[in-house]
């Protein structure tokens, strides 16, 4: 690394455009040679498990080792139905942005798993704080998707009336906290509201998701620091999809071993997970809340996954990685992964599965056409403009009254 | 009534609070054994245990996103930032997320909660403790924005606004924590005790936010002020004769433009005083609102009496506060004009 000199250093991709990707500088271990800890061990006992990968499926679909969460089928069931209508709800939006029905969107495709299987080993009332590609928790939770939609469009339907980007959601009654822009603010708050959780008694636990590149916000240190002081029942998760828009996820690494790494210097528990693997997001997820729970405290995870399209609308990744890239990730897709598990148990077959995309499509087009009846951004109705100054405070003060009257509405 | 300071008003403010309502937690730097470096948490950690009053890590932002995230729980969250010129690190999660849950979130969510910080000059605390970063605070909607002046105002205010369900930036004037300053430099430190505001009630009272008060009645010029200046333009009126009006503004977001308003259509001439400095600072906001209420009424241009754009200097601090002898040299330009 050194000639016995210092020298300027700044770190690139492994592949750019033109460049053949290939994967294998990963050194990924295989599914099922991760040991699983008792969920109240030392964090130490953690330490090979956040520079390793928790992994359950293996490359024959087939669950193995200690952290198979042994899921009745009816529950995997249930966690493929809920990726599916992800991923064809995404899908359907972005052609609705394309078409100016919303001015921006931000899909997660590649990523269900981590959203879906996360919320699914949750329990209803755990308290989440994600960011802007956790959608699935939304469909797991069984946000009603006309209200969904109602919000990207911000039409007179929207819970937020209009004031937030599309796909930046807020549903208090499935406990699913205001998303924001600023990235990884929500990281630390999770943590006070574990904090309160338990200050209140409750055995309700906080999760939190934020992105690799986001690591390097210093709310990632403030939330590491405040979790392990504390010893909060919180669920940090560090969604590692390879890339922050265009930049690296080296950018934020540096040479750090992994961002799973990165809690143990905090004294957390730390564990990576392959990302892809509903059944290892699951056993993490179910392993950390255990231990939160229990007064085990706070858990650092590194979703390893991949971003299999654009940031968001804004950006075209063409321009900055090779056309095919995912093609070759070696965590494949988690959809097929889950649906090749359940065909080999007996549980599903292709005619089923299509069944399935048939009827997601059908609701999700069906939803569409409803939530459009209430309105869309372009044409309205939209909430009404007088309610630009309700929710600033309690009750608006003098200035707002005036500014209203000034406005005329 | 016991005579109390200001930082033994808090003190009782936040054992009141502590006291009444199980929601509401404290912590903050040094905020919790130690009770603080200027000891306004003295003795509630002993009194309620380590889970209502505790030590934070150093880290402002961390500190105010537990602050948010607890709010969202339903706890009503004091925070002590050590001091008003370290609350910087807090920017991000107090402007573009503690003032705009609610509003983001369609009111599903709220984040009432306190952020206390001592707050301005006067303690030869150099540039990095002496700061009146208001401004800052007073530009974001969804904040309030708050600073008493004497000890009864800050234990009543202090209830109010953990009782407000909205967050509250409140700034305590460090130099008249232990006694009234008239902006005279050097002389012996005065005493809370002989101050009608010094008497304090023992048990819970609120005094009401976005009021002002009128401290002293006048004809000749509004002088409006907040924080230790309200000391030092009772001294400038003493001590010039002038027939001062003075207004205590209290709270800066949102302001109180009916008492503002009377008093200016009255007298017809304003002097507005800040530490800060003074480019982009409050007194520009009241200065330009002033003129858009009460402009027929004006007999001079306002006068906009503040620190300077300088950083806080240590040496020459008092070449930079507005000291009661600017003060006088002010208010003469304008009631001469």
């Amino acid at each position: 690394m050194s000639n016995g000199q210092s020298r300027f250093h700044v770190p690139t991709p492994p592949f750019r455009p033109g460049d053949a990707p290939d994967f294998s500088y990963l050194n990924l271990p295989k599914a099922g040679t991760a040991k699983r800890p008792d969920a109240l061990a030392p964090w130490r006992d953690t330490s090979d498990l956040a520079v390793g990968l928790v992994g359950v499926l293996d490359h024959n679909h087939q669950a193995v080792g200690d952290w198979d969460p042994k899921l009745s089928p009816e529950l995997l069931r249930e966690g493929l139905s809920h990726m599916v209508l992800t991923r064809i709800y995404d899908e359907r939006m972005l052609k609705l942005q394309r078409q100016g029905k919303m001015s921006f969107y931000m899909k997660s495709t590649g990523e269900e798993a981590v959203a879906v299987a996360g919320a699914m080993a949750l329990r209803p009332n755990d308290m989440v704080f994600p960011s802007y590609r956790q959608q699935g928790i939304l469909f797991a939770r069984g946000r009603n998707i006309v209200d969904m939609m109602s919000h990207c469009i911000s039409n007179s339907r929207d819970n937020l009336k209009g004031r937030q980007l599309p796909v930046h959601y807020a549903w208090a009654e499935g406990h699913f906290y205001t998303i924001s822009g600023n990235l990884g603010t929500q990281f630390p708050q999770a943590v006070g509201y574990a904090m309160a959780c338990a200050y209140k008694g409750e055995d309700r636990v906080a999760a939190s998701w934020i992105g690799d590149g986001t690591t390097a916000e210093g709310d990632f240190h403030g939330a590491l620091t405040l979790a392990s002081t504390y010893r909060a029942p919180v669920i940090l998760n560090v969604v590692n999809n390879q890339w922050a828009i265009s930049s690296h996820q080296n950018i934020a690494l540096g040479d750090a071993p992994t961002f799973a790494s990165k809690g143990l210097g905090y004294g957390l528990a730390s564990l990576r997970v392959d990302g892809n693997d509903f059944l290892a997001v699951y056993a993490a997820t179910q392993w950390a809340a255990e231990r939160a729970r229990k007064g085990g405290g706070a858990t650092l995870i590194e979703m390893f996954t991949y971003r299999a399209d654009a940031h968001s609308t804004s950006d075209d990744p063409s321009k900055y990685r090779p056309k095919g890239e995912f093609d070759s990730w070696p965590l494949g897709d988690p959809i097929e992964r889950l649906k090749q598990h359940l065909i080999g148990k007996g549980e599903w077959d292709e005619a089923r599965h299509e069944k399935l995309v048939e009827t997601m499509t059908a609701l999700v087009v069906k939803s569409y056409k409803e939530a459009e009846s209430h309105g869309t951004l372009h044409d309205g109705p939209l909430s009404p403009t007088e309610s630009i100054f309700e929710d600033v405070y309690a009750r608006p003060d003098w200035r707002l009254r005036r500014q209203r009257q000034d406005l005329g509405v | 009534m016991p005579a109390m300071n200001i930082i033994q008003a808090l003190n009782s403010a936040m054992d009141v609070l502590l006291d009444t309502d199980p929601d509401v937690i404290i912590f903050g730097e040094d905020a919790g054994y130690f009770g603080g470096v200027f000891k306004a948490t003295d003795g509630l950690q002993a009194k309620y245990g380590l889970d209502r009053v505790f030590d934070a890590p150093i880290n402002e932002a961390a500190i105010a996103a537990m602050a948010i995230g607890m709010a969202a729980r339903g706890l009503k969250p004091i925070a002590e930032i050590q001091f008003a010129d370290y609350i910087f690190p807090a920017i991000d999660q107090i402007v573009s997320e503690m003032s705009r849950i609610r509003y983001r979130s369609a009111g599903q969510f709220t984040s009432g909660c306190v952020i206390r910080s001592p707050w301005g000059g006067g303690i030869r605390g150099g540039q990095t403790h002496s700061m009146s970063p208001e401004a800052f605070f007073t530009h974001v909607p969804g904040l309030q924005v708050v600073v008493p002046s004497n000890p009864y105002d800050a234990k009543g205010m202090l209830i109010a606004a953990v009782e407000s369900g909205d967050p509250v930036i409140f700034f305590e004037p460090k130099r008249i924590y232990n006694g009234p300053f008239d902006g005279v430099p050097d002389k012996p430190l005065a005493s809370w005790a002989r101050h009608p505001k010094g008497e304090v009630p023992e048990g819970r009272y609120t005094v009401e936010l976005g009021k002002a008060e009128v401290v002293r009645e006048g004809a000749a010029c509004t002088l409006i002020t907040y924080g230790t200046l309200v000391h030092v333009a009772e001294a400038a009126a003493e001590h010039s004769g002038l027939d001062l009006e003075i207004i205590d503004l209290k709270s800066l977001v949102p302001y109180d433009i009916e008492t503002i308003a009377a008093s200016v259509n009255k007298t017809g001439r304003v002097v507005v005083a800040q530490e800060a400095p003074r480019t982009s600072g409050f007194a520009a906001e009241l200065a330009a609102q002033i003129q858009e209420e009460c402009f027929y009424a004006l007999e001079a241009p306002i006068f906009r009496l503040t620190g300077w754009d300088t950083p806080y200097p240590h040496a020459h601090e008092w070449a930079y506060f507005p000291t009661r002898d600017r003060m006088i040299r002010a208010l003469k330009t304008v009631t001469e004009a």
